[in-house]
């Protein structure tokens, strides 16, 4: 930054614009143009789930493998209140976030313990046994055939979900910018600033006196509340939950966008499941049986190339939009 | 009854041979590798395809099975593991789920997406009494194996100049480096060594387990809870953890069926809660 820059008055900068200006073109999308509703649909639900796991992994430093569980819980959890009659979408919502805290509560402090690579496999057995238990519990969750014929109440009383997804579009990019915009607020507090520091240096985070251990349940809680969220609109805007959702395939698939767009930055889980799902309808257009190869094709080289090298590329280049603000870390 | 411990026993000492590979390259070389089963599976493949299409004996494709799997590692290592040593574990783990979804989706892309098993030559599938319960000579072929590899790979890091060198270079690379041993060439060797090894356990398991592309992923858990739950590098506690893995997961599927594989990953998460070191790790354990 040049010395001469003008200060910064606070008020509605550039910045502000084109936030506002990029978040309107993504609401006027499925209404120009409804062939592409289901695909924003999905690309919102991704982005939801991905912000989540950007929370622990990105800004609070928790490697997990097994994000997913919290993904399936939200889901079940919705799909399973609709089976029992109460079809109302928020509701749904709300419930499958509650049950998703829940176990993430529940589970963060075994997750806490130990070093990265126990972590990595608590993680992981977490989601393997949830994802063995919905397999075998086929008279509640349906099994392997997944819960289906799911019926939802219209949105707020008002809106049917459509054929071509125009409500459930609108529906999800509302809560992924609610949720948007309450993790940047989280993100800018005392809060979200203590995580970092617990990111950076536990130790040295705890001699100033930060509870890491308190934050770190309490950030894994939202992080879970927040993939139940992605989860139920999940079920609720496609009527169908499948035991796919618990798959290990989700987890690794929500890391791999993390990593595209850029963890420890919000608009980083945007950006990549905006770009991981054009690229991922391309190539699965190209062979529908074998994209999951460039997945990792991609996986590999960002390892290999190194994200940060990347990301300096494209920034040199102008085309990441960064807020320049130091150390906010957005 | 006897003969479900005999099974377990058989299938344990599988797990074994499979995932001792990894108790090398997680356990010594602290790597997450979770492209282990991926060359298990080309081992498997290795195998399949020369029995059918070559007609080369069962026994005679498991050193090759080995000795190509380690050749592939050798390179794998050299052009790209070989940079990720010094990274976080996030990355490493994240490169190596990339190199499994290549490998899974390379594999049903050229050999189809069916379980291929071989097939077992005559000699092989007889069945030796032991009094109350049988075993086939296929099962006594593993145990062999199981036994030796156990033996030479605890001989090999614990009292050869190789180990010596190895455990050294683990330890402290710069020290390592500056008493001369070339820590390259020990990693890649060591390394080239567990993927060999999961390729023989591929070829191996490819009579009893056959494979499949979503082998990499389906077993990756299994042989992430033999090295975790033995503790890293301990190739006793690996050996135990096995077997008592197989013998549970043959008794559970036999007893308990609608519980699957439930038992098994709730096992795994208790001991990692209340061990997260291992259940068998010493004082020196990572």
């Amino acid at each position: 930054m040049s010395a001469a820059a003008p200060a910064r008055t606070p008020g509605p900068s550039a910045n502000t614009v084109v936030t506002l200006l990029l978040w309107g073109l993504a609401f006027a999308t499925p209404v120009i143009f409804p062939g592409k509703a289901l695909l924003l649909n999905e690309i919102a639900i991704l982005a939801l789930f991905v912000l989540s796991l950007d929370l622990i992994l990105g800004i609070a430093g928790i490697v997990s493998l097994g994000h997913a569980a919290f993904l399936g819980i939200g889901a079940y959890a919705a799909g399973l209140l609709a089976k029992a009659g109460y079809g109302d979408p928020l509701l749904g919502l709300g419930f499958g976030m509650a049950c998703a805290a829940l176990a993430g509560f529940a589970t963060s402090f075994l997750v806490l313990r130990g070093s990265d690579l126990t972590r990595l496999m608590v993680t992981l057995g977490i989601a393997m046994l949830l994802y063995e238990l919905a397999n075998r519990l086929a008279s509640l969750t349906g099994g392997a055939d997944g819960l289906s014929g799911l019926e939802f109440r219209p949105l707020l009383g008002a809106f049917e979900f459509d054929l071509y997804g125009r409500t459930a579009c609108l529906y999800s990019l509302s809560v992924l910018a609610a949720a948007f915009a309450l993790c940047r607020r989280l993100l800018r507090s005392p809060f979200g600033f203590s995580l970092r520091a617990i990111r950076d240096n536990r130790l040295r985070a705890e001699a100033i006196g930060i509870p890491a251990g308190a934050r770190l349940v309490a950030i894994y809680t939202a992080a879970a509340a927040l993939a139940g969220a992605a989860g139920a609109l999940q079920a609720q805007t496609s009527q169908f939950v499948s035991l796919s959702l618990l798959d290990f395939h989700r987890s690794a698939e929500a890391l791999l966008v993390l990593v595209i767009g850029g963890a420890g930055t919000l608009y980083g889980a945007l950006i990549g499941a905006l770009v991981f799902r054009v690229a991922q309808d391309a190539l699965s257009r190209l062979s529908p049986q074998h994209w999951e190869f460039f997945v990792g094709l991609i996986l590999v080289t960002l390892v290999l190339v190194g994200h940060e090298r990347i990301r300096r590329a494209a920034l040199s280049l102008g085309v990441w939009v960064r807020p320049r603000r130091n150390g906010a870390g957005l | 009854m006897l003969t479900i411990l005999f099974d377990g026993l058989a299938y344990g000492m599988l797990l074994f041979i499979l995932a001792c590979g990894l108790s090398v390259t997680l356990g010594l070389m602290n790597f997450v590798n979770l492209a282990h089963g991926a060359f298990a599976m080309a081992g498997g493949y290795v195998c399949v395809l020369l029995t059918r299409h070559a007609h080369v004996s069962f026994v005679l494709t498991l050193p090759i099975a080995f000795a190509a799997m380690a050749a592939a590692g050798l390179v794998l290592e050299r052009l790209a593991y070989r940079r990720l040593y010094g990274r976080s574990h996030l990355d490493q783990v994240l490169f190596s789920i990339g190199l499994v979804f290549m490998a899974s989706s390379a594999a049903s892309y050229c050999l189809g997406s069916g379980k291929q098993l071989v097939d077992l030559p005559d000699w092989l599938s007889r069945r030796i009494d032991f009094g109350p319960a049988s075993l086939s000579t296929y099962r006594l072929l593993i145990a062999v194996t199981c036994g030796v590899i156990a033996l030479g790979l605890h001989l090999l890091v614990s009292r050869t100049q190789f180990g010596a060198r190895l455990r050294a270079a683990v330890d402290n690379p710069q020290v390592a480096a500056g008493l001369g041993i070339n820590v390259g060439q020990i990693f890649a060797v060591t390394f080239a060594l567990g993927c060999g090894l999961a390729g023989l356990g591929g070829a191996m398991s490819a009579a009893l387990l056959g494979v499949d592309p979503g082998f990499p992923v389906e077993y990756m858990v299994y042989f992430l809870i033999v090295v975790t739950v033995g503790g890293s590098g301990n190739l006793g506690g690996a050996l135990c953890a096995a077997l008592l893995l197989g013998i549970s997961d043959v008794a559970g599927k036999r007893y308990l069926p609608e519980a699957g594989a439930f038992i098994i990953y709730a096992v795994m998460v208790g001991v990692l809660i209340i061990r997260p070191n291992g259940l068998f790790a010493g004082a020196g354990g990572r």
